[in-house]
């Protein structure tokens, strides 16, 4: 995709398009808690599609269990709403059963990485033809709060009264290790930039990977005095250092003081659906 | 080289499993090795691509199950397979398919357990888990072959009725008959009948895709057929939106329920022999009942009238036809491959003084004269 075909289809999505067109508006209103960043994804994310005509019909949507979970509910597509962490075997098989649909993961880092973190890197590996969305919100929301595998560090949650004990996961280094290609974070404070990285995945094959950092207000803000929901996000503006290509493993995230955001990683590999489509054409030639 | 052409073949349970699907039409298959189910996978890895399928070996079986469940719901009938500890794992995934009414096949190859227990040993201790493996109310339907042939059998009516009911259907066999080597014949395409899923009769702009019709099962779109909804885990209305208010509640699991309940005389299948005069009935399935068949015929030398019922749907329990039994039976032997499982369900439709139960543990089924010294000790 050109630099200039990519901007404009940007200003289409920000300015052009009816979001409401890839939503299920009688749905609405949505559960998410005031100054949760999933609404901010779900206009991102139905903006995109009108601005690249994703035609609806060739779109599968799937999501996990937990807050981000249920944006599924809301939008206009082939939808599902799998079990706890099992987003991923299921998408997995519907990029092979259905090669010319778009197949699309959004789910929470509780969901992908702790309950779902053998499917992430094993999807991520085989190059799975995916677009995987994942929300980190640095806590399980839908639950009231506890910590999961990307609590950091010394930050309070409801079962880490005392302060969280364990490192988090580096989502974007683990996935990038693992063979993703496509690699990129961003924060709910990078609307623009997140619906250019969007546009850019949409147009791209393989395991591709967004770690798009989330609000929590209502849980983990509130438990870490991270303030109002406007402030959370200005601290998230305030600390993001856009970085782009620079090493995942250098892609470090603390959402007190710092978080590297931009496009990291871009490669080619053959997807899984190829690699498949092959063995299916060597065992007929036999 | 697509299906196996008509003949007679001798094959291995496993084998013959596999085969009989490809031709009940699956073209997809997801699983992870595990004994003594490994064969099924084995064969289909090489079969799968002949036909223009799909295998896929996961990382474990949650995700094998997970994706035989998408490759459904993108209309590819699909199979997954496994022995007790990855049906365990499969659990939570067999009640999301039941949930959301997701046609699929499950074998369950049963070895000794629990836990790792007797991986290459022979069992029927999973009969009680196959029924109630995840939490909810649901129901489920579970075949039991007792020869190669029937395997194979039993393996496309599987298909057939998880296609009619849009629900996951196991196949619950005990090792031997998952490792025995039998002749099999392998019939003409038109003695086969094969079941496809209903598909909607409106429109997509009128289109529920949880309304069901007086059959109480819903026609089935598939993704990406023109056809966009919600598929859920979460109590969901006729249009598979997720509601939480108690009537929703009730109307969903109902009829989850009633759709096979209300036609368990349809579902069930059981074989009778020599029941007609018979005092003593032995009820068994899978390999112990091949003995039990032994046994009732050395009965009846001995001059002992003894009959075989043998259960081949476990699930729904074929109770009418063991109602009827254990009212005209003087004796009831029931012999099984675990510490009493299906014993339990016999019992509740006769008195338990009636009843004498022969388990076997540790890879056997029972012998002739171990069933012949239980048949003639009331």
């Amino acid at each position: 995709m050109s630099v200039g075909s990519l901007q404009s289809c940007v200003r289409r999505a920000l300015y052009e398009v009816d979001p409401k067109k890839y939503l299920r508006v009688e749905t609405l209103p949505h559960i998410w808690c005031a100054g949760c960043g999933n609404g901010i994804l779900l206009q991102c994310f139905v903006r995109t599609l009108a601005a690249c005509d994703i035609d609806p019909d060739k779109l599968i949507v799937i999501s996990g269990i937990g807050c981000a979970g249920r944006i599924t509910t809301y939008i206009d597509a082939c939808c599902v709403h799998t079990t706890h962490g099992r987003t991923l075997p299921f998408a997995t098989a519907v990029s092979l059963c259905r090669p010319d649909a778009h197949v699309v993961v959004i789910s929470g880092d509780g969901d992908l990485a702790a309950i779902g973190g053998n499917h992430l890197i094993h999807a991520a590996r085989r190059n799975v033809d995916v677009l995987v969305i994942c929300v980190n919100n640095f806590n399980y929301g839908m639950t009231g709060g506890q910590y999961g595998p990307t609590t950091p560090e010394g930050s309070h949650t409801k079962t880490t009264p005392y302060g969280t004990f364990e490192p988090p996961f580096n989502l974007v280094d683990l996935v990038a290790s693992a063979g993703a290609a496509f690699v990129a974070r961003w924060t709910a404070a990078h609307p623009v930039q997140m619906i250019q990285t969007l546009i850019r995945a949409f147009n791209k094959k393989g395991f591709r990977f967004i770690e798009y950092v989330s609000p929590c207000p209502e849980y983990f803000g509130r438990l870490n005095k991270m303030g109002k929901p406007q402030q959370m996000l200005r601290v998230l503006k305030q600390v993001s250092v856009v970085k782009h290509g620079v090493d995942p493993s250098e892609a470090t995230m603390n959402p007190f003081n710092r978080i590297v955001v931009g496009e990291f990683l871009e490669r080619t590999r053959p997807t899984f659906t190829d690699k498949l489509r092959e063995v299916v054409e060597r065992a007929r030639r036999r | 080289m697509g299906a196996m052409k008509p003949g007679i073949y001798f094959l291995m349970g496993d084998v013959a499993c596999a085969e009989a699907a490809i031709l009940a039409g699956c073209r997809f298959f997801a699983g992870y090795p595990i004994t003594p189910a490994t064969e099924i996978a084995e064969h289909m890895a090489k079969r799968l691509p002949e036909v223009g399928g799909i295998f896929v070996q996961m990382e474990d079986e949650i995700a094998s199950i997970m994706a035989a469940i998408g490759a459904s719901w993108c209309g590819w009938k699909a199979m997954t397979a496994t022995s007790g500890p990855g049906f365990s794992l499969m659990a939570e995934s067999i009640g999301y398919a039941a949930m959301t009414e997701t046609p699929l096949v499950i074998v369950d190859i049963m070895r000794g357990g629990p836990s790792t227990g007797q991986p290459t040993k022979a069992s029927q201790q999973d009969v009680q888990q196959v029924r109630w493996a995840s939490h909810g109310d649901y129901e489920i339907i579970v075949l039991c072959p007792a020869s190669v042939q029937e395997m194979f059998n039993l393996t496309i009516t599987a298909f057939n009725l998880s296609e009619e009911y849009r629900v996951p259907v196991v196949l619950a066999v005990d090792g031997i008959v998952g490792h025995a080597w039998e002749n099999i014949r392998i019939p003409p395409k038109e003695e086969i009948s094969i079941v496809n899923r209903k598909k909607p009769h409106v429109p997509p702009s009128q289109y529920l895709p949880f309304k069901p019709d007086a059959d109480m099962v819903p026609p089935m779109a598939n993704l990406c057929e023109g056809y966009r909804f919600l598929i859920t885990g979460l109590t969901h209305d006729e249009r598979g939106m997720p509601r939480m208010d108690e009537e929703t509640q009730t109307t969903l699991v109902r009829r989850l329920c009633d759709k096979i309940r209300k036609n368990k005389e349809k579902i069930t299948r059981s074989e009778e022999f020599l029941l007609e005069d018979a005092d003593v009935v032995i009820i068994a399935y899978g390999t112990p009942a091949r003995s039990a068949r032994a046994a009732v015929r050395a009965a009846r030398k001995r001059g002992v009238k003894a009959g075989l019922l043998r259960l081949i749907t476990l699930w729904p329990f074929p109770e009418n036809v063991v109602k009827k039994v254990a009212k005209k039976a003087k004796h009831i032997v029931v012999c099984e491959m675990n510490y009493g499982q299906m014993v339990k369900e016999v019992m509740r439709y006769c008195t338990e003084d009636k009843i004498s139960f022969l388990p076997k543990l540790g890879e056997y089924p029972p012998t002739i004269d171990e069933i012949l010294q239980v048949i003639t000790q009331k």
